[in-house]
């Protein structure tokens, strides 16, 4: 396990090694000076003097980066153009509003998606199980900003049940701020459950065909307890990594949905910081998301073999 | 292509009645794009206030919208737009994932290099690669078509990496190789050939997410230029009507649907007529 362990890690940070080194590239590749870029364009003759100086632009580009990463290393990600405020603590304003979304969204995909894809597997082949994985697949169709739109217009407009837009801290109002993430955690959640739910329904599929199972219906064990004992145990493992991939995946998939809801997190501000030029702030949003969708699929991978000691490194 | 592989390869439509209706509505969707200014009531770009967000009716079908243009006409253009990035798409993922692909199981040592590139990349969450690319990039339609294709090249690459290792391993490759035949020889007489099958069950579904990832540059205003008719462009410009005039959200919503849900149909349906341990590749056993 150890040996496991050390090696998957390794992998992850020779992964993460390279990612950084595009990222680090992407201000340098943006069209225009770095420098015009990192102040913008309102930057007096003295500021840019003292930036290139204090970035040592000047210096072989080896050098910028190793002192980019050591900034990095010590939580400095550069100053927002536009907040004129660390990178950092402006991603960090965002994070709450993404982590309960995400979190949220999470918490339907599990709901709904399980479920509905056991119930496909035991009546595999039947008519419930095409209308269902068919409608799974419908579901994985449809864009989220359309269906976050809709929902807006039904339960926001006409019904006034959710507020349509906006998401005022928890911290501040309380849990009750939390109805303004039903409507967006529901659009990101739809096309989300379709894909656990074709998952859930494989995996099942797949665990019912081993050797065992057939030997415990062959013993006359009644099919539900089949199902709960012998099948659903062991297919499970998939599906909880899966839902590791997919809370990382759905920290970049907001951006649509945090836009239509108008939602004050990371997602927005990706989206906000592109129209902005502010390019301080698109670097460090790419470098967290990578960095946290790499730990998790670490997570994910380790955890896994864990609970699964026949899992072997590939 | 003789007429007995036509009939292999319609064979899966016919046992599957919604898979031949998803390849119905591409078909139209097809036509609807090459003959549209024929197929087209008005001219797409012609405002109107004095007609402006006008409800379905006689005279507009799809009703009008906050300029008075009429929403079938610009529905039916916004199909070109969506064929052009879809196929855009496709191809900048195949002909660049399918060299890299078979080169890297052919060639162990460039493999293991170019494997590795491909796992640094999928690092980067697809849209925030294609939002990153379209940064550094300046917008046009050739942007968005890389900056989605680049995510869907990494997944291809793997495909075909995973691919050709099993053909590889097969008997008569073995055989070809130990008589001395080369590594072209080996590309197009045996692992080209036996690609063909499973690349278009990828390209159905590259297809498919190329539709839905182009709507949401849209939506975010970071896809084709919004003087351009495209469905995601419509839904972008109509957002602000949404109560007065809900009929601007249904239509172009429906065609993306439309166009990505049969295009899912028809790469399932092509998927499950591939050989079982192709199957394997794409991670769908059920």
């Amino acid at each position: 396990m150890w040996s496991y362990a050390f090696k998957r890690a390794g992998t992850t940070a020779v992964t993460l090694l390279a990612a950084s080194i595009i990222i680090f590239a992407f201000i340098h590749i943006v069209p225009g000076d770095p420098i015009y870029v990192l102040l913008g364009d309102t930057a007096t003759p003295d500021q840019i003097d003292a930036l290139r100086h204090q970035l040592g632009l000047d210096q072989p580009i080896i050098l910028q980066y190793l002192t980019w990463a050591g900034h990095v290393l010590e939580g400095d990600l550069g100053r927002s153009i536009f907040f004129q405020a660390p990178v950092l603590s402006v991603i960090a304003d965002g994070a709450e509003t993404s982590i309960l979304l995400a979190t949220m969204t999470m918490i339907w995909v599990a709901v709904i998606g399980v479920p509905i894809g056991m119930i496909a597997a035991v009546r595999h082949g039947t008519w419930l199980d095409q209308g269902l994985s068919g409608g799974a697949m419908l579901m994985a169709s449809i864009p989220t900003f359309w269906v976050g739109l809709y929902l807006i217009l039904i339960f926001a407009a006409w019904l006034g049940w959710f507020p349509s837009s906006g998401y005022p801290s928890i911290f501040e109002g309380g849990v009750v701020n939390l109805r303004y993430l039903v409507l967006p955690s529901l659009a990101l959640a739809a096309p989300n459950a379709a894909l656990i739910l074709r998952l859930t329904r494989a995996s099942m599929l797949d665990v019912s065909r081993e050797d065992y199972v057939r030997t415990a219906r062959a013993k006359g064990i009644r099919p539900w307890q089949v199902v709960r004992r012998h099948i659903w145990r062991n297919a499970l493992l998939a599906v909880v990594s899966a839902f590791g991939f997919t809370f990382a995946a759905l920290l970049s998939e907001a951006v649509v949905t945090e836009t239509v809801f108008a939602l004050p997190g990371i997602g927005r501000l990706v989206v906000q910081s592109i129209l902005r030029r502010d390019y301080p702030v698109i670097q460090g949003v790419i470098l967290v998301i990578v960095v946290v969708y790499l730990l998790i699929n670490l997570i994910v991978d380790l955890s896994y073999r864990l609970l699964d000691p026949r899992v072997e490194l590939q | 292509m003789s007429s007995n592989s036509v009939i292999l390869w319609l064979k899966p439509f016919i046992a599957r009645p919604i898979a031949l209706a998803g390849l119905g509505v591409l078909l139209a969707t097809v036509l609807a794009a090459i003959f549209a200014p024929w197929l087209s009531p008005y001219d797409p770009y012609a405002i109107d206030p004095l007609i402006r967000l006008t409800p379905p009716n006689v005279t507009h079908w799809f009703g009008t919208d906050q300029f008075g243009r009429d929403t079938l006409s610009r529905t039916i253009h916004s199909a070109r737009m969506a064929l052009l990035i879809g196929s855009g798409v496709v191809v900048f993922a195949l002909a660049t994932g399918v060299p890299a692909g078979v080169l890297s199981a052919l060639f162990p040592r460039l493999g293991h290099l170019l494997m590795r590139m491909v796992d640094v990349l999928m690092a980067f969450p697809t849209l925030l690669l294609a939002l990153g690319l379209i940064v550094i990039l300046s917008p046009s339609v050739a942007t968005v078509i890389l900056a989605i294709g680049i995510g869907y090249m990494t997944t291809t690459t793997r495909i075909v990496y995973g691919l050709t290792l099993r053909l590889r391993a097969e008997t008569y490759v073995e055989a070809s190789r130990s008589m001395g035949a080369g590594a072209a020889w080996l590309i197009s007489r045996h692992i080209l050939p036996n690609l063909v099958s499973p690349l278009l069950v990828q390209a159905s579904f590259v297809f498919a997410f190329a539709q839905l990832g182009a709507a949401s540059l849209d939506f975010l205003g970071l896809g084709a230029p919004p003087d351009i008719p495209s469905w995601g462009n419509m839904l972008a410009e109509s957002r602000t009507f949404v109560t007065r005039a809900p009929w601007l959200l249904f239509f172009p919503g429906m065609m993306i649907v439309a166009t990505a849900f049969s295009l899912n149909l028809v790469g399932d349906a092509l998927r499950d007529r591939l050989d079982p341990r192709f199957r394997q590749v794409f991670g769908e056993k059920g």
